[in-house]
């Protein structure tokens, strides 16, 4: 070896001796954290690949003896859910799927949208606007919940009477579109403020660039702020997916029976108190329930990472 | 009448007055620089010409057409600004084919259009290629290429430069001028760069709070500044400014600028740019003279009417390959010279120097304008 490369390989050798022991401790405990983190996880699937007998009589970390996916059939296509005559979570799960989808589209174009004209075509009293905007971010669920009923009924009324007129509804009055209704006003102000950071660092000479070239406010919107905001797309869809797709409050409160979201039927099918708890079954609708935000998080997670970085570090 | 013309221009944001009343006009085919220290309103002007700015009073025309209430798409004007502004999801040929294609232009005259201009750019190898995967030479590049696909009537550069590193900044200004040259576009251009200004323009316009200060040619500006503001601002090393007194003998006029230390003052006769009928006896002036009017004994000019030869202790020698730049001082002000780079001086000597005043001109202390 060299004289150059003892210099240069002096310094790198030293800390990395080092530090042997702190990262022994180091990674030991983050291995301890997650495997506390991972118990319940781990509990749930093992509960739900076993006989209910083995349930009951075993031990909860113990291995199942006999592997079944019989309690994820009969918890997807069987299962008596509260008082309701369906057959399994499916439709519930179909439920939210129908609610969360338009739900987090539509709040999250909105929101795009709100942040592009917070902060490219300001307006008088747009730091108003927007720090009204801010504040439905803090109202408590509980607090909207008898003014949006009282809207809601509204709606159901006008749903009514377009029914009596022209045959059909138009989607006022039914529980999903209520919901979506309520998580895209809901989630207005959290995907403004996330685009409107995001479109705050955003160079305003390319909107005027733009502008001269003859582009439109939405044709600027579409060509030019749209394809460069995948990064806060993600953490917004991500976001306002897990938010809604998660909610229970409203789920329960402005929507009854077969319309209501997952959340709902899965409290309705392990707070039955009839017969015997199958505990089996329970966790593998549990799990069902959880596997969208899991999916979503494992897919866009990184980009989750990326993207409130960007939003925090201009360029 | 003139192919750009700006009268009485005003903008105001709240009680705050940007521009104050801005007149200006541009012939068909010229280069306007607008020139000034940050905040002085340049940048606003340009982008109240390109209507990205309303303005609150005045009129703007190209062409003989008010162009105030237009829409920046509707004025036929193209924008290089100072960070190029590409499209980042867009490749370089989407870029320059983005503004024919909002106002529907069918592609394959597009894309005709584009390669047209990439050749001239010598950009044509870049054409599928994002901007981030460009160089800042590049971008500036494809940020032009841009601009003269469109044919517009009317260029608006905004500090196109800046970002630029000090090489690529001197090559891409080559570049600019070679194109104006070759396309006689009508270019209006804004840079703090007095070097830049003075290569590129065939007009400059020095701003300062929101007031122009002079209008004219390079020339004009460089050696005939109108005020004090512009005979620093413009010029690198700045022209050297100092105090004097005028002294009426025989009815000719003479400027006396008085000496450190009991020392004999220097006396010259009044340079000839001035209005030898406004000088008064005994009145205060300030005198002007470029670094390259102060020279050894051996540099002056052969073809200057009116040398006046002083000694003065070397301070400063500085060379900057060139030529070099020595710093010496006459009633405790610095005087700049600048002297061919194989020049003989030192530090602390006392040498011969010599004022080129054909050169020189002088200022009025009181309104700082030029006599």
């Amino acid at each position: 070896m060299s004289a150059a490369d003892a210099i240069l390989r002096a310094p790198s050798r030293e800390p990395a001796r080092h530090s042997t022991v702190t990262r022994v401790v180091v990674y030991g405990l983050l291995i301890f954290f997650a495997l506390i983190y991972l118990i319940p996880l781990v509990v749930m699937v093992m509960t739900s690949l076993k006989p209910l007998n083995e349930v009951t009589g075993g031990n909860m970390f113990a291995l199942p003896k006999h592997l079944t996916f019989e309690p994820w059939v009969k918890a997807w296509g069987q299962a008596r859910i509260g008082v309701s005559d369906t057959a399994g979570i499916n439709g519930y799960f179909w439920n939210s799927i129908k609610m969360v989808v338009p739900a987090v589209a539509i709040s999250t174009l909105l929101g795009a949208l709100n942040g592009y004209v917070l902060t490219k075509w300001r307006f008088a009293g747009h730091k108003l606007v927007f720090g009204m905007m801010l504040f439905a971010c803090f109202i408590p669920f509980q607090s909207v919940i008898i003014p949006m009923a009282v809207i809601l009924g509204t709606l159901g009324d006008i749903g009514n009477q377009l029914t009596d007129a022209t045959g059909y509804s138009f989607g006022f009055g039914n529980s999903t579109v209520n919901l979506v209704i309520v998580h895209v006003i809901y989630g207005l102000g959290f995907t403004t403020l996330f685009f409107r950071n995001y479109y705050e660092a955003f160079p305003t000479e390319l909107v005027k660039a733009a502008q001269i070239d003859g582009a439109s406010f939405f044709q600027i919107f579409r060509r030019i702020l749209l394809p460069n905001s995948a990064p806060i797309f993600i953490v917004t869809v991500i976001y306002q997916f897990t938010n809604i797709w998660n909610d229970f409050l409203f789920g329960s409160t402005f929507a009854a029976g077969d319309q209501s979201p997952m959340t709902v039927a899965l409290n309705n099918l392990v707070n039955t108190s009839t017969g015997v708890v199958e505990y089996n079954v329970n966790m593998a609708a549990a799990i069902i329930a959880a596997a969208p935000t899991l999916f979503v998080y494992v897919v866009a997670g990184r980009y989750f990472v990326r993207g409130l970085m960007a939003g925090a570090v201009k360029g | 009448m003139a192919f750009l013309e700006i009268d009485g221009l005003r903008k105001r944001f709240g009680a705050l007055e940007i521009l104050k009343g801005i007149d200006l006009s541009l012939d068909k085919g010229g280069f306007l620089v607008l020139v000034g220290p940050s905040g002085c309103g340049k940048s606003t002007l340009l982008n109240t010409i390109a209507g990205l700015e309303s303005i609150t009073a005045g009129e703007i025309r190209v062409d003989g057409n008010t162009i105030n209430n237009l829409h920046p798409s509707k004025r036929d004007i193209a924008m290089v600004f100072q960070s190029y502004a590409l499209y980042p999801n867009m490749t370089v040929a989407q870029n320059m084919a983005f503004g024919m294609e909002m106002r529907g232009v069918p592609k394959p005259e597009r894309e005709k259009a584009v390669a047209d201009v990439a050749k001239t750019l010598q950009i044509e190898h870049l054409l599928a290629r994002r901007p981030s995967q460009l160089s800042g030479g590049q971008r500036q590049r494809v940020a032009m290429g841009r601009a003269l696909v469109r044919e517009p009537r009317v260029f608006l550069f905004d500090e196109p430069l800046s970002n630029l590193d000090a090489k690529l900044r001197v090559d891409m200004r080559v570049e600019i001028k070679r194109l104006h040259q070759r396309t006689g576009a009508t270019i209006v251009y804004v840079t703090h760069d007095q070097i830049e200004a003075m290569t590129l323009a065939t007009r400059i316009a020095v701003l300062k709070d929101g007031e122009l200060q002079q209008v004219g040619s390079p020339h004009e500006v460089y050696n005939s500044p109108a005020n004090l503001f512009v005979a620093d601002f413009m010029g690198s090393p700045s022209m050297n400014l100092l105090q004097g007194k005028v002294s009426r003998a025989n009815g000719s006029a003479s400027i006396i600028l008085e000496r450190a230390g009991g020392a004999e003052p220097i006396v010259l006769p009044a340079p000839s740019s001035a209005d030898a009928t406004k000088l008064q006896e005994g009145g205060a002036v300030i005198f002007g003279i470029r670094p390259e009017a102060v020279s050894d004994l051996e540099g002056v000019d052969r073809n200057s009417r009116n040398v006046a030869k002083f000694d003065a202790i070397v301070d400063i020698v500085e060379p900057a390959g060139s030529d070099t730049f020595v710093v010496t001082k006459i009633a405790g002000k610095e005087v700049t010279a600048r002297m061919r780079a194989d020049a003989v001086l030192r530090v602390g000597q006392t040498h011969a120097f010599a004022f080129n005043l054909d050169k020189a001109v002088l200022f009025d202390p009181a309104t700082t304008r030029r006599i």
